[in-house]
């Protein structure tokens, strides 16, 4: 089988938020065109490493590589959606605006978004239903239509890896499994996207893969094998007890599969 | 007033002012929604250190102090920006908290500054030039000599410029820092010539607003602005036009009743400015708000009653 260059390549990433390590010795690697989750409790290092990875909080050790080369090289190749609630959502400025930012990056600097960015954003705006709001200001947008516009701001970086922090955070039900699906269907178009994700009974329908952490990783692969009640057991330090987790528990899905015919013959 | 518009004096120091205005109600947008105004604040007292200390070089140099603001807004340049660094530094390698910081480097730069003044002014032998320096703390327009407003509208049309250019940046990094950051764009530069502008758009008005108001000259206008629009671009340009206003007329003021500061004049139209948006603009203000609220309760009310007519009809029919 021919080597395929991971869309993601983490060597021993280390991050410490003054003297406490927050990262410690991190190898990672995600294929491309994966749907990956990242899970681990609260200060486990989740949204560091996402955040490490991109720069934006400065790193003790370790190099990352995006799609086989130097990331500070190849920035343009990750579109980031922070969590939603980073952000001041009173600034001046309209849901289109806010998604013509997606485009900033390609633009470099001083050249300002025309007609083609604009078109760009609109695109991405109907594809997350959001078209009707373009006009209107950032503040009147509900918490599922933040998330949403972020989203969109997103996609038209047009990148092929994307990370998202919580984007499930504080959005309704049909808001989230209206996200699951877009994301799923830029998974399909060949996309790497990795979520830090915290609802543990999801995580079988929504993720292809998944990486459990507490500063250091603790498994990482798809979910069948590197979702197990040990596993996270070992995550959380602790049983994980009345969450509704079925399918980590199973060792091999694909023989399951098979199951309730038999059951149903029993 | 048309005497005063034929005189040459006060047509230096109107446009003075109201360029000092404009320029500081622009910038200060920036300030505002990067809720930095505590440290426009900072740079603002700090710089009468600055100014003090240029002043002292200047009669050290030359044996007369010089009050032109080609000495010292460089001054108020230095010291300001020295506090910046000192706060970050302190807040960096300390528990100290920001707002702590902050506060406590206002009180060190703005506390040596006034000792300083105190010194300057009673000090003997006495020091030639020093008359005037008291007006760099509630502000005297009248001050301004032409060469004031040479480097006035060089360093304001400079900020003015580099936020034209660095315009989309400088607003997607106010909006989202970290966004910014995984843009690829380097937001330490973005910070610091953001930083920058507003110090220059501070600085500019040591003379005419004084150091201690300056910072209402940032903050009002943009803050009067943000009510009357939802859009960066509208809000800069209705906070430069209120800053104008502001300037301009807080200097006529200050003419007619000569001998008045000019800050405090300043700062209560800026104010009159700010509270006739709070209470009038249509969307944010009070009165919209207050009315919005009564019409959807009579809705509301209107609505209930119909339910119960529809009710009374309903069992009226069945019975």
């Amino acid at each position: 089988m021919p080597e395929v260059t991971p869309a993601l390549k983490i060597n021993g990433l280390t991050v410490a938020y003054d003297s406490i390590p927050v990262l410690w010795n991190v190898d990672l690697s995600i294929n491309p065109g994966v749907m990956m989750g990242v899970v681990g409790p609260n200060g486990a290092g989740k949204s560091t490493l996402l955040k490490a990875v991109l720069g934006v909080v400065p790193t003790l050790a370790g190099r990352t590589e995006v799609l086989g080369k130097r990331f500070t090289k190849n920035r343009q190749q990750i579109g980031y959606v922070p969590q939603r609630t980073s952000v001041d959502w009173d600034f001046p400025t309209t849901v289109l605006d806010l998604v013509t930012m997606g485009t900033y990056g390609s633009l470099g600097w001083v050249w300002r978004p025309g007609a083609k960015q604009r078109k760009q954003a609109m695109a991405a705006l109907e594809r997350f239903e959001l078209a009707e709001f373009a006009k209107r200001q950032i503040g009147e947008l509900s918490g599922g239509q933040q998330q949403r516009a972020f989203l969109a701001r997103a996609l038209v970086q047009n990148a092929p890896i994307y990370f998202l922090d919580e984007p499930f955070a504080g959005v309704d039900a049909t808001t989230e499994k209206a996200i699951v699906k877009l994301l799923q269907s830029l998974r399909d178009e060949g996309k790497t996207i990795v979520v830090v994700h915290h609802d543990l009974t999801t995580i079988c329908d929504y993720f292809d893969e998944i990486t459990l952490i507490n500063k250091k990783i603790i498994s990482t692969g798809p979910v069948s094998c590197a979702f197990t009640a040990n596993l996270l057991e070992k995550t959380y330090g602790g049983p994980i007890k009345n969450c509704g987790i079925d399918c980590g528990f199973r060792d091999a899905p694909v023989e399951l599969k098979g199951l309730p015919a038999e059951s149903n013959d029993a | 007033m048309l005497d005063l518009l034929s005189d040459h004096t006060f047509r230096t120091v109107f446009l003075g002012t109201a360029g000092i205005g404009a320029v500081s109600g622009a910038v200060g947008c920036f300030a505002y929604l990067r809720r930095q105004s505590l440290i426009g604040d900072v740079v603002a007292h700090s710089s009468l250190l600055g100014i003090m200390v240029f002043f002292l070089i200047s009669y050290l140099v030359t044996g007369e102090g010089n009050k032109s603001l080609f000495v010292l807004i460089p001054g108020a340049l230095v010291a300001g920006t020295a506090a910046l660094l000192l706060t970050r530094w302190i807040i960096a390698e300390t528990r100290l908290k920001p707002d702590s910081g902050l506060g406590v480097m206002l009180a060190i730069f703005f506390g040596s500054g006034i000792l300083l003044l105190r010194w300057v002014q009673r000090a003997t032998p006495n020091i030639p030039g020093k008359r005037g320096l008291e007006n760099y703390l509630f502000g005297m327009a009248a001050a301004m000599t032409e060469s004031d407003l040479w480097m006035i509208g060089g360093l304001g049309l400079f900020s003015i410029l580099l936020m034209l250019l660095v315009w989309k940046e400088f607003k997607v990094f106010t909006f989202d820092p970290v966004f910014t950051q995984s843009l690829g764009l380097n937001t330490n530069w973005l910070d610091t010539l953001l930083l920058m502008m507003m110090v220059i758009g501070i600085v500019i008005g040591i003379q005419s607003v004084g150091v201690v108001l300056m910072i209402a000259l940032l903050v009002t206008p943009a803050s009067s602005a943000r009510q009357w629009t939802g859009s960066l671009g509208a809000m800069v340009m209705l906070a430069a036009g209120f800053g104008a206003f502001c300037g301009g007329m807080g200097s006529l003021i200050s003419f007619r009743w000569s001998n008045m500061p000019t800050g405090p004049v300043i700062v209560l139209v800026a104010t009159s400015v700010f509270l006739f948006s709070l209470i009038f603009a249509p969307g944010r203000g009070l009165v919209y708000r207050y009315a919005r609220r009564k019409q959807m309760a009579r809705e509301a009310r209107l609505e209930h009653q119909l339910d119960i007519d529809v009710g009374e009809n309903q069992t009226g029919g069945m019975g």
